[in-house]
């Protein structure tokens, strides 16, 4: 008895390991070409980009074109109503927001899954959080809620709120560097 | 039984989603849409037949007692496999799926062969009964997506043919559950008369 289910988990376990070893990389190259789309979505055209780095409210890339910096990449976070909503933010080098794409969530199908959507992402595309207010119409802000999924909406502009926070430390850091 | 017979009775007679109500977790959670439906339908079937081929292969090794474990760990170890090659080879599949992935080791339909079928029979006929359950497994899933998507957001295949939101019930949870009720009665009612 005790040698039968041995011996079985022994099989199983080095088969596993076997394939872990032979998947490891290909996974790794999937989930690191997958952080590029989203920054490559959303930066500016640029062409040399720095590692991950962080700061005391998140993590960035920095991108640069011709030695010249041209935008910032956060990855940020904020909980939705399903979990969290993970997203890429990136800003051009004056403040303003170039794109935002959503990297990982876990908001209704069909009402707040939306957000991954054109049509609830494009307002944040130029928007100057110097001018405009982060949050949805509803509570005073310049963002209009996906209809009835108010809480992913703000969940959202909490996110970008926070990437923007990122986004001044880090200018103020790289300009206190020069 | 006739060969060409293990492959059909998945589809009709012992038809996992509506006849066994076998499986329900990944059925009323990942039919959302026909193409998730499908892909988790195809996930099964996948691990089906191999656990049922492996699981032929050794049930006579197994001392009777500790043969639920054993043949929980040849899935796990199926299904654990299946997430690597998908998390590498398919990685857009796996962020639609991946959270129900791991729910395949506990899919009853799974065991369920395995201790109905592949333990008594030979390997070949469990390859046969694999394809055949998972196949009727899979195609329950998609029509059941595929109602789902048409009555919850008017598209079939990701395809739209109607403006605007369907009735938006049907995509979340509780329209799970009108939808395969309906199904159910339909099936019953239609096809597999008794």
């Amino acid at each position: 008895m005790v040698v039968a289910l041995g011996s079985i988990t022994l099989v199983c376990s080095a088969l596993l390991g076997v394939m872990h070893e032979v998947t490891a990389s290909p996974i790794e190259a999937a989930a690191k070409a997958k952080t590029q789309n989203a920054i490559a979505a959303v930066l500016p055209e640029f062409d040399s980009l720095s590692e991950l780095k962080t700061c005391e409210y998140g993590s960035y890339y920095l991108a640069s074109k011709d030695g010249e910096p041209v935008g910032v990449a956060v990855n940020s976070k904020s909980s939705g109503f399903g979990g969290n909503i993970k997203l890429m933010v990136g800003f051009h080098m004056d403040g303003r927001i170039c794109n935002s794409q959503v990297l990982e969530h876990a908001e209704t199908p069909g009402l707040g899954a939306k957000c991954t959507e054109e049509s609830f992402a494009a307002q944040f595309r130029g928007f100057d959080p110097a001018v405009k207010k982060l949050s949805v119409s509803k509570d005073g802000g310049d963002v209009d809620a996906i209809t009835a999924s108010t809480i992913t909406s703000r969940a959202y502009c909490v996110a970008v709120e926070n990437a923007v926070k990122v986004f001044n430390t880090v200018v103020k850091e790289e300009s206190s560097n020069e | 039984m006739s060969k060409l017979n293990l492959i059909t009775k998945g589809f009709v007679k012992d038809n996992p989603t509506f006849v066994l109500l076998l499986g329900m977790c990944p059925t009323l959670a990942t039919t959302t849409s026909a193409i998730n439906g499908m892909s988790m339908g195809l996930a099964t079937t996948f691990v089906l037949i191999l656990s049922n081929m492996a699981i032929s292969a050794i049930a006579r090794f197994i001392p009777d007692k500790v043969r639920i474990p054993s043949y929980i760990v040849v899935i796990a170890t199926f299904v654990t496999l299946l997430q690597f090659v998908m998390q590498a080879y398919v990685p857009s599949v796996y962020d639609t799926l991946g959270l129900f992935i791991p729910l395949i080791v506990v899919n009853c339909i799974v065991l369920g062969r395995a201790e109905a079928f592949a333990n008594k029979n030979s390997v070949f006929d469990s390859a046969l009964d694999g394809i055949g359950v998972g196949l009727g497994f899979t195609v329950s899933l998609t029509v059941l997506g595929l109602v789902r998507e048409a009555l919850g957001s008017g598209s079939a295949f990701g395809w739209k043919f109607m403006p605007g939101d369907g009735v938006l019930v049907f995509v979340l949870a509780p329209g799970a559950f009108l939808a395969l009720a309906y199904l159910l009665v339909l099936f019953r009612k239609f096809i597999a008369k008794q």
